[in-house]
């Protein structure tokens, strides 16, 4: 049977550790690399690096600094932000990410999620998408809309209608990202994670909320993810990648336990 | 020199790297001479299995392998290097190697909750101890990304399982030739020891049905 997954996700900003609070106040926290060697070697089962540089000429740094990270870290290496084309998939692919996650460019033109999945491999595109809550309406009848932008621009496409349609143009994987929970350490969102997972056939990885292992727990069973994302609360030292595991592990989860 | 089989260009830095760490020097190549010249050869393969055999038939790469492997040269295929070792793939309905008997299955799964492919985390019960194997212990996990399956029809050939609805088998052994339906250069510590065990092994391994019992090798570490 396959382990539930624990995935820490690294926000970067010119080269830099950031984490931000409901996307907004980015402060910078620390070295990528160094923090994903300790993850690494604390248990983490796979590692997200979102590039939340804004201007576009500092873009080549992230491929540094996922070049030298691919270089200490055995593990799934996922990397996602700012990819617009084919030839941004590859040149991250060819720099050592083993998966690439696309999100408001593909918004912004599905054919995206197609092009890049025949280019490197359906398993190896993931959906990205960035979630609000809404009134449920005709158009949001999940009651879930997509935003792009980092969570700045709300596009009135319904969230569960979009990870259905990206399953179909070819995403392997989905990331759930609830702007809601984004950075409050209150818990994931349990009814959209458990909306979008059983609505697909992919693997769908929670994120947003986490703050304490007993969130993981509830959004690992109840909110029927793949895998649960964290930040913050390994980030700021609170909880280790291995307690967290260990707490997954006592509670009946199963956990790759030995690395 | 090891060799890494590169006949698609393909994102293989990803092994290159696992070998740099544990001190293997490692060149990619496609080149029919360096396959048949290399000390030992690692075969990952990219894509589907039709592209797959095409591009080794073109290159004349699938000759050069056999021929490598009937002179004794070690070699390890991960993944779809692993899955055209047998007679035939179900994926583009493709005639592959036919080093060992079997056929190369797509998954058919009842449970509506198990996903295709199958993709994560996985325990890997070695069947048979192998040099290549060694260390790996009872709950190791290895990474996974696959859709296919090789179900060999040589039982002698198969030495270790995962279990994923029912079990399959996850690493197949001849002679001098070995694969892994996991990615060892994705799977953390484990992954990086078999990349030092292949990196030592001469190339010699018989099936050993009496250790079929015990699953694994109680030797190592």
């Amino acid at each position: 049977m396959l382990s539930k997954r624990v995935v820490a996700c690294l926000d970067v900003r010119d080269g830099h550790l950031a984490k931000s609070v409901k996307f907004v106040n980015t402060q910078n926290i620390g070295d990528p690399v160094e923090k994903a060697r300790e993850y690494y070697l604390d248990g983490l089962d796979e590692l997200v690096f979102y590039d939340i540089t804004a201007s576009s000429d500092k873009r080549n740094i992230m491929l540094d600094v996922v070049e030298s990270v691919a270089s200490q870290v055995f593990i799934p290496l996922s990397v996602g932000g700012g990819i617009r084309s084919v030839a941004d998939a590859t040149d991250l692919r060819l720099a050592g990410a083993e998966k690439i996650n696309v999100n408001s460019a593909a918004v912004a033109r599905p054919d995206l999620i197609n092009e890049c999945s025949e280019a490197v491999g359906d398993q190896n595109i993931v959906l990205s998408m960035d979630v609000r809550r809404v009134q449920v309406s005709s158009e949001q009848p999940s009651g879930y809309e997509i935003v792009i932008n980092g969570g700045r621009t709300p596009t009135g496409r319904d969230a569960l209608d979009w990870a259905l349609e990206g399953e179909k143009r070819g995403a392997g994987e989905l990331v759930v990202n609830s702007i809601d929970a984004d950075g409050t350490r209150d818990g994931y969102d349990i009814p959209l994670t458990s909306a979008i997972a059983e609505a697909v056939r992919i693997p769908v990885i929670a994120s947003g909320g986490a703050g304490l292992p007993e969130h993981l727990h509830e959004v690992l069973t109840d909110g029927k993810a793949d895998a649960a994302l964290v930040a913050s609360m390994v980030h700021y030292g609170d909880y280790r990648v291995s307690g967290l595991k260990q707490y997954l592990h006592e509670q009946g989860l199963k956990i790759r336990m030995s690395w | 020199m090891t060799l890494i089989l590169d006949y698609d260009a393909g994102n293989l830095g990803s092994v290159k790297r696992a070998c740099t760490e544990v001190g293997l020097n490692a060149e990619f190549s496609a080149h029919p001479d360096a396959v048949t010249q290399a000390e030992r050869i690692i075969f990952p393969g990219v894509g589907a299995a039709g592209s797959a055999m095409r591009s080794l038939r073109e290159r004349g790469l699938d000759t050069a392998l056999k021929s490598a492997i009937a002179g004794g040269t070690p070699v390890l295929g991960i993944c779809l290097g692993m899955q055209v070792s047998l007679d035939y793939s179900e994926e583009n309905d493709t005639q592959t190697l036919g080093l060992i008997g079997g056929r190369v299955k797509r998954f058919q799964l009842n449970r509506p909750e198990l996903k295709i492919p199958h993709m994560g985390w996985n325990e890997v019960r070695v069947k048979q101890s192998h040099p290549v194997l060694a260390g790996i212990e009872p709950g190791d996990e290895f990474y996974f990304v696959h859709g296919y399956f090789p179900a060999t029809t040589a039982p002698e050939h198969a030495l270790a399982v995962t279990d994923y609805e029912d079990d399959f088998t996850c690493a197949l052994g001849k002679d001098n030739y070995i694969g892994t339906q996991f990615h060892p250069e994705k799977s953390g510590r484990v992954g990086l020891r078999l990349f030092e065990n292949f990196a030592r092994w001469d190339g010699v391994w018989r099936p050993d049905r009496a250790s079929t019992q015990n699953g694994g090798d109680d030797n190592a570490e």
